[in-house]
């Protein structure tokens, strides 16, 4: 889906709020839902795309304003109760207050009709797609070329697994851009290195 | 479920959203209590960036390891005991030269090989790093301090699938003959994500 998730290349954003040696965590809950989603995924609740996808669900403007870990929680929330394992009444009860999920989910897809391997070196463009589901394609790539420079083993296709819809596992290709043909004129030059699904490419001949 | 509901009830503090969540869970399996017990110790002890850094250092003195973790990375860190998650199927380790300046992001949620150099940064995860990273690589890290010569190309690594990407950086030269123990030391995390140099 073309959420606000997806980041790359966004313009308008500030700069980094660096520091050095900065925590992966700010507070105790942090921690403890970090383990929550971790030990869901562990006992087989949900996989990393269905966890993933439901954060990406989120209403945009909390997804905007939530912390990293308030996203996560969300997402674990929200797949808690379409999995059954607890109801949206039983849960705010629980909280003492209001609990914002994510909102309901659309129907995923299987792999590309037409997949083909390529070797390093090939020249491939990143299909125009648009996916209402969950996709691992972020937007800045779609219908712009690379090259071909590695394949990965095979993963569970993210738009299948996400779903619960059937599909093969597929490689991924290391796929090299240059940032001035992904933002023409808009961009420090750079090659920008995405991993990219077999089904979302197609050779250019 | 998206819709909010429209009672007067006021939004739950994060504290009471976890300990609800966790209850659910707890009540459901009566193990789950202590395997989320262990994962916050693991994620607090054991998920660190000395990890990364022993890899480093030993490929720093190591020509034959350096080659192997190059090859294949998963691989040569399960050689000094590190594990990674089943579902990182790969670890593709990026080596820097004085010509090639390599850089690790996620731009569509937080990804990284975090039992190898550790769970990322809280800025790593923010929305400006996401965004800016792969548009603006040379502008965003000299605004977080470091400033490559002209000459230097930068490669910007997005994780999009569950391949998993480490920095393997440039030994400083001053360091050159150093026993491992004294290298993993001066590996910080920030370099193995590619923000800083050593």
């Amino acid at each position: 889906m073309d959420g606000v998730h997806d980041l790359g290349g966004r313009q308008g954003f500030g700069t980094v709020q660096y520091t050095l040696n900065a925590p992966a965590f700010h507070a105790e809950w942090e921690v403890r839902a970090n383990s929550l989603y971790a030990y869901a995924v562990r006992a087989g609740i949900f996989n990393m795309d269905e966890y993933r996808y439901a954060i990406e669900r989120m209403d945009p403007r909390h997804y905007l304003a939530a912390s990293y870990y308030e996203r996560s929680l969300t997402g674990l929330a929200t797949l808690c109760i379409e999995k059954g394992i607890v109801s949206r009444e039983d849960l705010e009860r629980r909280a003492v207050g209001r609990f914002p999920l994510s909102a309901a989910g659309v129907p995923g897809r299987s792999n590309a009709a037409k997949r083909e391997r390529f070797n390093p070196g090939a020249r491939v463009r990143v299909r125009a797609d648009h996916v209402p589901g969950h996709v691992r394609m972020p937007g800045y790539i779609r219908g712009k070329s690379g090259v071909v420079i590695s394949e990965s083993p095979a993963y569970p296709f993210p738009d299948a697994h996400a779903h619960g819809v059937a599909a093969e596992d597929e490689p991924t290709y290391d796929v090299r851009f240059r940032s001035e043909d992904l933002w023409p004129n808009s961009a420090d030059p750079a090659l920008v290195h995405v991993a990219v699904f077999q089904s979302y490419l197609e050779r250019i001949t | 479920m998206a819709q909010q509901n429209h009672t007067e009830q006021p939004t739950a503090s994060m504290e009471q959203r976890v300990d609800a969540i966790q209850a659910v869970l707890e009540e459901r399996n009566i193990k789950a209590a202590g395997t989320i017990e262990e994962l916050s110790r693991l994620a607090l002890e054991q998920w660190v960036p000395q990890n990364g850094a022993r890899v480093v250092a030993r490929a720093w003195v190591d020509p034959a390891f350096r080659a192997r973790l190059l090859a294949d990375g998963r691989a040569a860190v399960a050689e000094l005991g590190l594990a990674m998650p089943k579902h990182h199927r790969h670890l593709v380790v990026l080596e820097n030269t004085p010509a090639v300046h390599n850089v690790i992001c996620c731009t569509l949620c937080s990804c990284t090989a975090f039992t190898i150099i550790g769970l990322p940064p809280d800025w790593y995860k923010d929305l400006d790093y996401r965004a800016r990273i792969v548009r603006q690589s040379r502008t965003v890290l000299k605004e977080m301090g470091l400033d490559l010569p002209p000459g230097v190309e930068i490669r910007v690594w997005d994780t999009t699938a569950d391949t998993r990407y480490m920095v393997l950086p440039v030994q400083p030269p001053d360091t050159i003959g150093w026993p491992e123990e004294r290298l993993a030391p001066i590996v910080t995390r920030d370099s193995m994500i590619g923000v800083a140099r050593l």
